[in-house]
């Protein structure tokens, strides 16, 4: 077996194996990490930038930088934070995001952390992009609007659905999700609500159909803890299990 | 010929291969001025790509397109130094007497007219690419001629001859374009002294990266060499698109020899145990399509002197051959990852590193990526020694550097100085009088005011992939900082946040200033979006879009404080923008 080293995250120490990733320490370490793009079980993609920490003082993206042994890394101070949440703020403004009628309040991981690091506004102009919603799909919608461009349905689709019907057309603020199917519309694809790609949205993109707010807003995942919380909490259930 | 018939001739000249992709898409756009959806099926088919994947590749290159364009399609190219030069109000005379709007095709479909970012002429600007073929020197005169062959029906090959005839402008040389080496001397160097010492030459003579990051060349090869490999590949970054560099156009029309030489000289010096093959390719950008046939040539004649392909100059294993693979629009490809991707057939974006492109570069093979001008250098230090080369120079940055020169100067083009020359001494030898500001670098660069022109170009002092634009006294230094704000808004590639979103927050910003319509609140909202970019940006074009705003902020604060509508902190509330929706919404200017 391996040995491990350690680095200190907020001065914590946390132990890694040769070539993980500072995410992937932490978050076997129980200490969560700001993250949208990142998810668990897929290869680091380290486009949302939510996850830069300093390393020794230089500003590197957790999910993607190895860890390194004996190093600091800061992801809490207040100057994080403010970074944090400009980031934040460049996702709100760049797409049309309608929180407080959005299915998926209280569960989406962008207003979760919008919450964690104290967003107010999103104080920077709004780009209002005029982008189609598509309905086309029985079972799934996809509202455009709302899509953070995180690739997760790309990768989901591609790597574990193996149907590849996702994937980002355009580039800088034209940047946007496509569909591979004749026409572009998603009914006409052979996705399926039972495809991985149909569950990994963060935020409210992609949405099942035939259900509505089962569970009242306020009383969702995110709106009673902090999704730093939530979100450890669900991975100790899971390594319980 | 039916689309159908020459989409697979085109697909079986390329073996079917996907990586081969956007070479296929850039010889039908070539063809029929897009990419039809006919196309876009059958090679879907055939390579085995979605069609969504396909689209989002013509989506990414902005010389590709999924509608027709004209007959005759015409980009201006839109640098600062083409607008020095009238750009502007020639593409305003261009679109108005084609009776054409910018981006969008004639109703005829005649001719279309776009504008795009620098085409490599800054010393010989305006100018415009013609179905692909760059014109320069435009004038009023050329314009009007232009109008009149489009109207006729004239095929650009008929056009005057002079319109395509490209100056090479080569304005002071030292040791690299002064150099008269037989063909294949550096080759015969590195069979004579063996790879090992030949990489330790290249090493001791401190070459660095001639394409902006100064690496250090001697490491980047034995990195290479040391990783395991089932393969290993060269590459040349013949990209420029830096705006205001075209030093390496001028290499590619007279050194190709040498750099080629280079190349080879790396090939065998990466795969020294030749146990393996070696592959190279030069990956040229879009804009210098018309150089492919000359290169091509040069290949071959290399070829038919035993200096490339199979057992060069007799050396038995030593095999390596290059590939010229095209670029179609997409700054972001000179980025030496995004490069990579490219030459695999996708979209440009920058990858994660580490893994660096010298142990997982090109189909995840170990891959030296170096730009032209240090190929050539490469091939010098092997044919006259370090010693030799590092006579010329300073301590940390040995060698000589070619600049691109442009702008408010009475001679343009291009100089090769040792490093260490002030920019003083180069405003002096090209003539540049009155000057205000020298863009070093391009737009990613630095903005040098008159109390800097003591420091001198090295990679200590002030470091350059080439470019270097003259500003004038008369000049509004803020023109510059738009032109520059559009470029990186237009070149971002979305990947990642910072950049996607805050290029485009930043030009809407700069605009504001430039229209006068801005207030303090707004250079401190600049500068928050300056910092947050240099800081979480993945690749160094979101980390260099900000420089200029940056350093003219700091040197010439009065550029912008005179703009400003309203000194205090206040947010200037424009009424009549606000209105303007509703305005159109109603139908009426009155409300
Ligand atoms: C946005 C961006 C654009 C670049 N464009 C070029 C280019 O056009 N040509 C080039 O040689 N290097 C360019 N580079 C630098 C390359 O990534 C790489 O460092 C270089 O090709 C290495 O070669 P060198 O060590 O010989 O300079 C660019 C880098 C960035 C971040
Ligand atoms: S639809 Fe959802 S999962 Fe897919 S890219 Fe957009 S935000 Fe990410
Ligand atoms: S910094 Fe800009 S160009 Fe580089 S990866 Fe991010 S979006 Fe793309």
């Amino acid at each position: 077996m391996s040995t491990f080293q350690i680095f200190y995250l907020n001065g914590k120490p946390i132990p890694f194996k040769q070539g993980e990733t500072i995410m992937d320490a932490a978050l076997r370490a129980g200490e969560y990490i700001d993250h949208l793009c990142h998810h668990p079980e897929f290869r680091p993609h380290g486009s949302c930038r939510i996850c830069m920490v300093e390393l020794d003082g230089k500003s590197v993206s957790s999910c993607t930088q190895p860890a390194i042994a004996n190093t600091q890394v800061d992801s809490s101070s207040d100057e994080m934070i403010e970074q944090r949440r400009s980031l934040l703020q460049m996702l709100f403004v760049e797409g049309n995001h309608i929180c407080p009628g959005c299915e998926k309040s209280g569960d989406c991981q962008l207003q979760a952390l919008a919450y964690q690091n104290k967003m107010l506004s999103p104080h920077f102009k709004h780009f209002f992009p005029k982008r189609a919603l598509d309905a086309s799909h029985p079972d799934v919608i996809i509202d455009f609007d709302r899509c953070i461009l995180c690739e997760l349905c790309v990768r989901a689709s591609r790597d574990v659905d193996k149907k590849n019907i996702f994937c980002v057309d355009g580039r800088g603020i034209n940047a946007k999700l496509i569909i591979n199917s004749p026409g572009g519309k998603l009914g006409n694809s052979h996705f399926s609500a039972d495809d991985k790609a149909a569950q990994i949205c963060p935020v409210g993109a992609i949405l099942p159909k035939h259900q509505g707010y089962d569970i009242p807003i306020g009383k969702r995942r995110y709106d009673q803890q902090p999704i730093s919380e939530v979100d450890m909490d669900n991975q100790e259930k899971d390594q319980q299990k | 010929m039916k689309i159908c018939q020459f989409t697979n001739d085109i697909i079986a000249s390329f073996n079917q291969q996907p990586d081969m992709l956007l070479q296929i898409l850039i010889k039908i756009q070539r063809q029929y001025s897009f990419i039809p959806q006919q196309a876009i099926t059958q090679l879907s088919k055939e390579l085995l790509i979605t069609e969504a994947n396909i689209i989002s590749v013509i989506g990414f290159y902005a010389f590709l397109h999924t509608k027709a364009r004209g007959h005759y399609d015409l980009r201006v190219s839109h640098n600062i130094t083409d607008q020095m030069l009238g750009s502007v109000k020639l593409t305003a005379m261009l679109t108005d007497k084609l009776s054409v709007q910018l981006a969008t095709p004639r109703k005829d479909a005649r001719v279309s007219v776009d504008l795009t970012s620098c085409t490599g002429m800054g010393d010989q600007g305006p100018a415009i690419l013609v179905n692909g073929k760059p014109v320069v020197g435009l004038n009023k005169k050329r314009i009007e001629i232009i109008c009149q062959l489009i109207e006729s029906g004239t095929p650009v090959k008929q056009w005057p001859a002079e319109f395509f005839q490209i100056k090479n402008n080569i304005q002071r040389k030292d040791i690299l374009l002064s150099d008269r080496s037989d063909n294949g001397a550096a080759i015969r160097a590195l069979l004579k002294q063996g790879a090992q010492k030949l990489l330790q030459q290249i090493e001791h003579s401190n070459l660095r990266g001639r394409g902006g990051g100064g690496f250090k060349t001697g490491l980047k090869w034995r990195l290479c060499q040391q990783a395991t490999a089932k393969q290993r590949y060269v590459v040349c970054n013949a990209d420029e698109g830096e705006p205001g560099t075209f030093k390496d156009r001028v290499l590619l029309t007279t050194q190709a020899d040498k750099l080629i030489e280079g190349m080879t000289l790396c090939a065998g010096v990466i795969n020294s145990d030749l146990k393996r093959p070696c592959k190279g390719f030069i990956y040229l950008r879009g804009e210098y399509q018309y150089l492919y046939e000359s290169l091509e040539q040069v290949l071959q004649k290399r070829r038919d002197a035993g200096l490339l392909g199979k057992n060069i100059l007799g050396k038995q294993g030593f095999d390596f051959d290059i590939k010229i693979h095209l670029g179609a629009g997409a700054y972001i490809c000179g980025e030496e990852s995004a490069l990579i991707e490219s030459l695999e057939g996708k979209r440009g974006i920058p990858r994660n590193r580490p893994p660096f492109p010298v142990t997982k570069g090109y189909k995840a093979q170990p891959t030296v990526v170096n730009n032209v001008e240090t190929f050539i250098n490469a091939a010098l230090i092997a044919i006259h020694g370090s010693d030799w080369f590092k006579k010329v120079g300073t301590e940390q940055s040995s060698g000589s550097k070619l600049l691109s020169i442009s702008g408010d100067c009475a001679r343009p083009g291009i100089y090769e100085y040792p490093f260490g020359t002030s920019i003083k001494q180069v405003l002096v030898d090209c003539g540049a009088l009155n000057t205000q500001a020298v863009q070093v670098s391009g737009a990613a660069g630095f903005t040098i005011p008159v109390q800097y022109f003591g420091r001198c170009i090295a990679f200590e002092d002030i470091p350059t992939g080439g470019s270097f634009i003259v500003f004038n006294q008369q000049r509004d230094l803020l023109d510059m900082v738009k032109n520059f704000s559009d470029f990186f808004a237009d070149e971002s590639c979305g990947f990642c946040t910072p950049c996607r979103v805050g290029s485009s927050l930043l030009k809407q910003l700069i605009d504001k200033v430039h229209q006068g319509l801005a207030s303090n609140r707004d250079l401190d909202e600049i500068k928050k979006i300056s910092q947050l970019m240099c800081k979480t940006s993945h690749c160094g074009l979101g980390g260099s879009a900000p420089s200029s705003i940056m350093d003219t902020l700091a040197h010439f604060p009065q550029l912008y404080q005179q703009r400003l509508k309203n000194m205090n902190n206040e947010p200037v509330f424009d009424l009549d923008a606000e209105l303007q929706q509703a305005r159109q919404l109603n139908g009426v200017d009155n409300v």
